[in-house]
């Protein structure tokens, strides 16, 4: 037997996940190391100055092409692109995170045992800064979600996944408002993602006993040459994509989203919206463009049923709901359909119009889970849909910007909506899915109504006594409302910049 | 003949002036509202005012070219590209369009000061200012445009504004009425020139004058007669000949300013204007000409009937409007030399006709709004200047010479005794000569029930007096026009105009000869004139008295209104009542079926989400079988 060899390892290109594992490791440290009042700010510049550095580490290896540690991790033009989407949209979102002047002592708290509202609370509010341990919680999260991305074999994408989840399902639970919700939320969360995880597992089995291997390169010679029967094959990949498919809240795996992200604190609700999809939908386009491409012809119309349901499931519920949080967790699944188009197209153009519909659709949610953490009465936020009304009348300047961005949502021209709409759109339709973008169009209507309805509540609705008001935001909310607010314009009216991009890095390694 | 202009040069290349003067006083009198009450008017009179010195400066520019280059093309930017259309935003400065704008901006000129004095008490007088100007600036584009859809641009503008002002009264329901009846029958027209405008693109590929012009030799005849019937049937819209006549005696419920320059001395030309500008394309198919003739001839007609029936001051000179531009068009209908006749008679009759509208304007200012002449009567001794300017109006309309009707319509009815097939030159020269001794008929009837015979004022304290000096200097300019205009127009305006128009072909000899048409055409005048003035002397009836057959036609509009009503307007509106029954119970059924059965569906699906884990774990698993089933499935060949 040949002695143990240490397979080569390119830490260049390695470098932005580390930078990040490193920073998560560091941040355990300072919890125990610095003290409590400064923890704060030390945390969160931390969290921002990994997560900028490991942006600056993506940057520079921009030209890497290259499958490295034994071929399990590949790092490639969709895996940079994406890795920078990430990074950026968990920057964002660590803005929201760190934000305390909305609420006293931030929107986390670590010992979820006291009452609210109790003195123990107000002491606990007034005297601690919160639980800090959200950012290196955040930021492992945001180490997973890159490693998960540039999986190149499903060992790796399993231990990414858990890597990106475990950190997700705490953050879940932290929330200073509505504590038992959010531990409800964050509990389903944990228990329906193993559930899912399991099922995963299960298939990289059967894969791993049809491929003989668990490289995508290696499932991909042999799907290319069957010589197994391929019953291992297809149970196999149906049920790695149920666990990616989960991830990504597609129905009818999507049951857990509206009861997470309206438990959730909204900035993890936020960050999932944002960063999650990315990472989802980023395995999902590796796993299905690299290790099953030859069998393109048989899950194509499965996946595409898959998107028609989530697209109809996503429209027709978001039209009774009456909580804003649950509105957006149903356009969130509807959007997700809509990237399923993208991805279905199974073209460069599928690819990298769905990168850029990842991007659009990332900073769009970040800025209207900004501006619901805005509105608030004394029981924090207000999320009802009926306390909305008339809020244009009080705070014209954030409403208009929520119509701008419900607006985006709808798809209306000079929004990133529609030209992100129309990019996986046409590539669907250039890749032979016609049939996907006729039920895209159709439930795009349907979803205008439920936005349009919150549009004309705010509006044109008399502000009742109970309407509450609009908190001023602090710098960092400020900056994600501006932030988002300009790239949602800015991908409106001109995308040519990021869709060169999307397109010069649409091409996976194998 | 190959039509090429020449391009602007020198002081020509600023004719975008004529159009843009008006506009920007028209939209800063709208924008500023009412900071703008107090000066506005006067802005408005300024700026046509300008138009106007700069129309004369161009005029003379123009004049001074050689006669073969005597055009003046200006394109200022592409208006509309789209595949193989491609439309210029350029303007045209040439005979025809120069007397035009000297029409439109001269007689503007003098109608919008004496609108200053007319409009005083009005306190919508800025408003009113705003619209006018707005008209003068579309109507000049309508006649610079050097291709016909800045032509159609200007013919919507022109439409616009004057649907503004006939409702300017707004709160008056006939007026209200009056303005969309105008406005629906103007789209029937304007329908028809839209469709002759795409009818152009199709078959020549450009909608350019030159480029137009030059390619009908080649299109086929019937081409040329389809195109031409529909460019017809805007100017009939345009220029309320039959049959699309009904709105323009309606439209008087605008302000009398209004009627004498919107309705009577310009916009209502427009129509004349198109065939003219159109000459080589009417030209081209003799029996495009015969339809143009019997339009004109029936309209002319039928003006005069009418005319004679009306008891109304306004609606009787609307009336003779419709009939003079019957004249018109049955000169651009002849053809060849008959077009310059036409234009002279258009020129001539925008200073006779609306002298003679402002004099009504002026009879009306002094006897608090009355407009039925059977209550006027005598107002010769209390408004001597309204008195002496309407009077040569009037003998300028019914052609005594030397007034100006004289030599523009006498020649018009001498070109239609030209006609070469003989039954036409004796149908169509009867029919002009007829009209002549009707028009004398209702003109006479018209002056002597206002201005003499015994007063039949009925108003208590009726103080009748001459208006203020702001209204009757125009009147006595326009007077002065009215009476010497026509001498100086037929002698220069055909050879002026000759480079549009082409060269008249010479002496023709009709089924009589001139000098028997001049006497016949004296002849039915006095007659005419003698009969009504012998008539009315004595004054009439407060009251319309029975009458027979043909006066109560007459006085009906001949039924006209009555056929619109039963043809159009009943069936339209069970055509409209069917419509919306099948949308509220149809397609608004549908659409709120719809949305009734998402929103049902989506409360059902709603319960599903029941918040229990184990539930949304069955959810995941029944997903995950249906999934892995399905792959299974396709594997043994059951799906696919």
């Amino acid at each position: 037997m040949d002695p143990l060899k240490l397979p080569p390892i390119d830490y260049g290109a390695l470098l932005p996940m580390l930078i990040l594992f490193g920073a998560a490791c560091l941040g355990v440290l300072v919890e125990v190391a610095v003290p409590r009042r400064a923890r704060n700010v030390v945390q969160l510049s931390l969290a921002l100055i990994a997560v900028v550095a490991s942006l600056v580490a993506v940057i520079m290896e921009r030209g890497t092409r290259t499958v490295t540690i034994g071929g399990s991790v590949a790092v490639d033009g969709p895996t940079l692109f994406l890795q920078g989407s990430i990074l950026v949209l968990g920057g964002v979102s660590l803005l929201l995170i760190g934000d305390r002047t909305i609420e006293q002592g931030g929107a986390f708290v670590s010992q979820a045992a006291i009452t609210v509202g109790s003195q123990k609370d107000a002491q606990q509010a007034s005297g601690q800064p919160g639980a800090t341990e959200v950012y290196p919680l955040s930021v492992f999260a945001l180490g997973g979600m890159l490693l998960f991305v540039a999986a190149n074999d499903l060992l790796t994408m399993f231990v990414a996944l858990e890597v990106f989840s475990l950190p997700l399902y705490l953050l879940c639970a932290l929330a200073r408002r509505r504590r038992l919700l959010s531990q409800e939320a964050a509990l389903k969360y944990f228990l329906l993602g193993s559930y899912a995880s399991a099922f995963f597992l299960f298939g990289v089995a059967f894969v791993y006993g049809y491929a003989g291997g668990i490289q995508l390169s290696v499932v991909h010679e042999a799907v290319s040459n069957p010589q197994r029967s391929p019953v291992l094959l297809y149970a196999g990949l149906g049920l790695i994509s149920i666990g990616l498919l989960f991830k990504a809240a597609l129905a009818p795996f999507h049951v857990w989203t509206p009861d997470v992200y309206q438990g959730a604190p909204t900035p993890i609700t936020a960050f999932m919206a944002a960063c999650t999809k990315v990472a989802a939908f980023g395995a999902l386009l590796r796993v299905l463009y690299v290790a099953f491409e030859g069998v393109r012809w048989d899950f194509q119309p499965i996946l595409g049923g898959i998107a028609v349901l989530t697209m109809f499931v996503g429209a027709i519920l978001a039209v009774t709901q009456t909580d804003l949080k649950r509105l957006l967790a149903y356009s969130s699944i509807a959007n997700a359909g809509y990237l399923m188009v993208g991805v279905l197209a199974l073209n460069p153009d599928g690819l990298s119009s769905t990168m850029f519909y990842l991007v659009a659709y990332g900073f769009s949610v970040l800025a209207a889970f900004a501006i619901i953490s805005l509105v608030r009465d004394s029981d924090g936020e207000a999320t009802h849909l009926s306390r909305w009304a008339g809020i244009g009348r009080k705070s014209p300047l954030l409403a208009g910007i929520f119509t701008f961005i419900l607006l985006a949502f709808a798809g209306i021209p000079l929004t990133s909506g529609f030209t992100s709409k129309f990019a996986v759109f046409g590539a669907a339709v250039d890749g032979g899915q016609t049939w996907l973008v006729i039920f895209g169009v159709i439930t795009s209507m349907l979803l205008a109504f439920p936005y349009l309805r919150v549009v004309v509540l705010m509006w044109l609705s008399e502000p009742g006594e109970t309407t509450p008001a609009v908190s001023i935001p602090g710098f960092l909310t400020s900056a994600v409302l501006a932030l988002g607010l300009i790239v949602t314009v800015a991908l409106g009216v001109a995308p040519a910049p990021l869709i060169e991009l999307t397109q010069q890095a649409a091409e996976f390694v194998r | 003949m190959e039509h090429t202009f020449a391009p602007a040069t020198g002081v020509l290349s600023n004719i975008w002036l004529l159009v843009a003067i008006p506009l920007a006083s028209a939209t800063i009198l709208l924008l500023l509202g009412k900071r703008a009450d107090k000066w506005g008017h006067w802005l408005g009179v300024a700026s046509v005012a300008a138009s106007f010195v700069l129309g004369l400066v161009f005029f003379f520019a123009l004049s001074g070219l050689d006669a073969e280059k005597r055009s003046a093309e200006l394109s200022l930017w592409d208006f509309i590209v789209v595949g193989d259309l491609k439309v210029d935003f350029g303007l045209l400065f040439d005979p025809l369009a120069g007397v035009f704008v000297l029409l439109i901006t001269g007689v503007g000129s003098l109608i919008h000061l004496y609108a200053v004095g007319y409009m005083e008490h009005d306190p919508g007088r800025r408003r009113f200012f705003a619209y006018f100007n707005l008209f003068v600036s579309a109507m000049l584009l309508l006649v610079l445009g050097n291709n016909y859809v800045m032509l159609y641009f200007g013919w919507e503008g022109v439409g616009l504004a004057s649907y503004l002002l006939i409702s300017f009264w707004y709160t008056r329901p006939s007026a209200a009425t009056a303005g969309k009846k105008a406005f629906l029958m103007n789209r029937v027209g304007d329908a028809g020139l839209a469709i002759g405008i795409f009818l152009m693109f199709t078959e020549l590929g450009s909608t350019q004058y030159d480029d137009v012009f030059n390619g009908v030799d080649s299109l086929a005849a019937s081409t040329i007669l389809i195109m031409g019937i529909l460019l017809l049937l805007g100017a009939c819209g345009k220029s309320g000949q039959f049959p699309l006549q009904a709105w323009l005696p309606d439209a008087m419920e605008g302000p009398t300013p209004v009627s004498a320059l919107i309705h009577a001395a310009t916009m209502v030309t427009a129509g004349v204007y198109l065939i003219a500008r159109s000459n080589p394309i009417f030209s081209a198919n003799t029996t495009l000409q015969l339809i143009v003739v019997s339009i004109g001839a029936i309209t002319l007609l039928m003006g005069c009937l009418i005319g004679a029936a009306k008891d109304d001051i306004k609606r009787v000179l609307a009336w003779s409007t419709v009939s003079q531009i019957g004249y018109m068009f049955l000169g651009v209908g002849l053809g060849g030399g008959a077009y310059a006749l036409a234009i002279v008679h258009l020129l001539a009759h925008g200073f006779f006709k609306a002298n003679m509208f402002l004099g009504a304007g002026s009879v009306m200012h002094g006897m608090h709004d009355q407009v039925d002449i059977r209550r006027f009567g005598g107002l010769s001794k209390h408004m001597k200047i309204t008195w002496l300017t309407f009077g040569t109006g009037w003998l300028a309309i019914i052609g005594i010479p030397p007034l100006s009707g004289y030599f523009s319509k006498e020649p018009i009815i001498a070109a239609a005794f030209e006609r070469e097939v003989a039954w036409e030159a004796w149908v169509f020269g009867g029919a002009a000569l007829l009209g002549a001794g009707l028009t004398a008929f209702y003109m006479t009837r018209l002056f002597v029930l206002t201005f003499h015979g015994p007063a039949r004022w009925t108003e208590d304290n009726q103080h009748p007096h001459e208006s203020p000096a702001i209204m009757t200097i125009p009147l006595i300019l326009l007077a002065v026009g009215s009476v010497g205009a026509g001498a100086l127009m037929a002698s220069t305006v055909p050879d002026w105009l000759t480079p549009v128009l082409g060269e008249s072909e010479g002496e023709a000899h009709g089924v009589l000869s001139h000098t028997v048409i001049t006497i016949l055409s004296l002849l039915v005048t006095v007659l005419g004139a003698g009969l009504a003035w012998a008539l009315f002397r004595k004054g009439t009836a407060l009251e319309p008295e029975p009458a027979g057959v043909l006066v109560t036609a007459a006085r009906r509009n001949l039924y006209t209104d009555a056929f619109n009503e039963a043809v159009f307007e009943r069936p339209g509106i069970y055509l409209t009542r069917a419509l919306v029954f099948l949308d509220n119970r149809g397609i608004d059924g549908l659409v709120n079926g719809i949305a009734a059965g998402i929103g049902g569906g989506s409360g059902r699906l709603r319960r599903l989400q029941t918040g229990f884990v184990r539930s949304y774990a069955t959810s995941i698993l029944t997903g995950a079988m249906l999934v892995v089933g399905a792959f299974i499935a396709i594997q043994l060949g059951w799906l696919a």
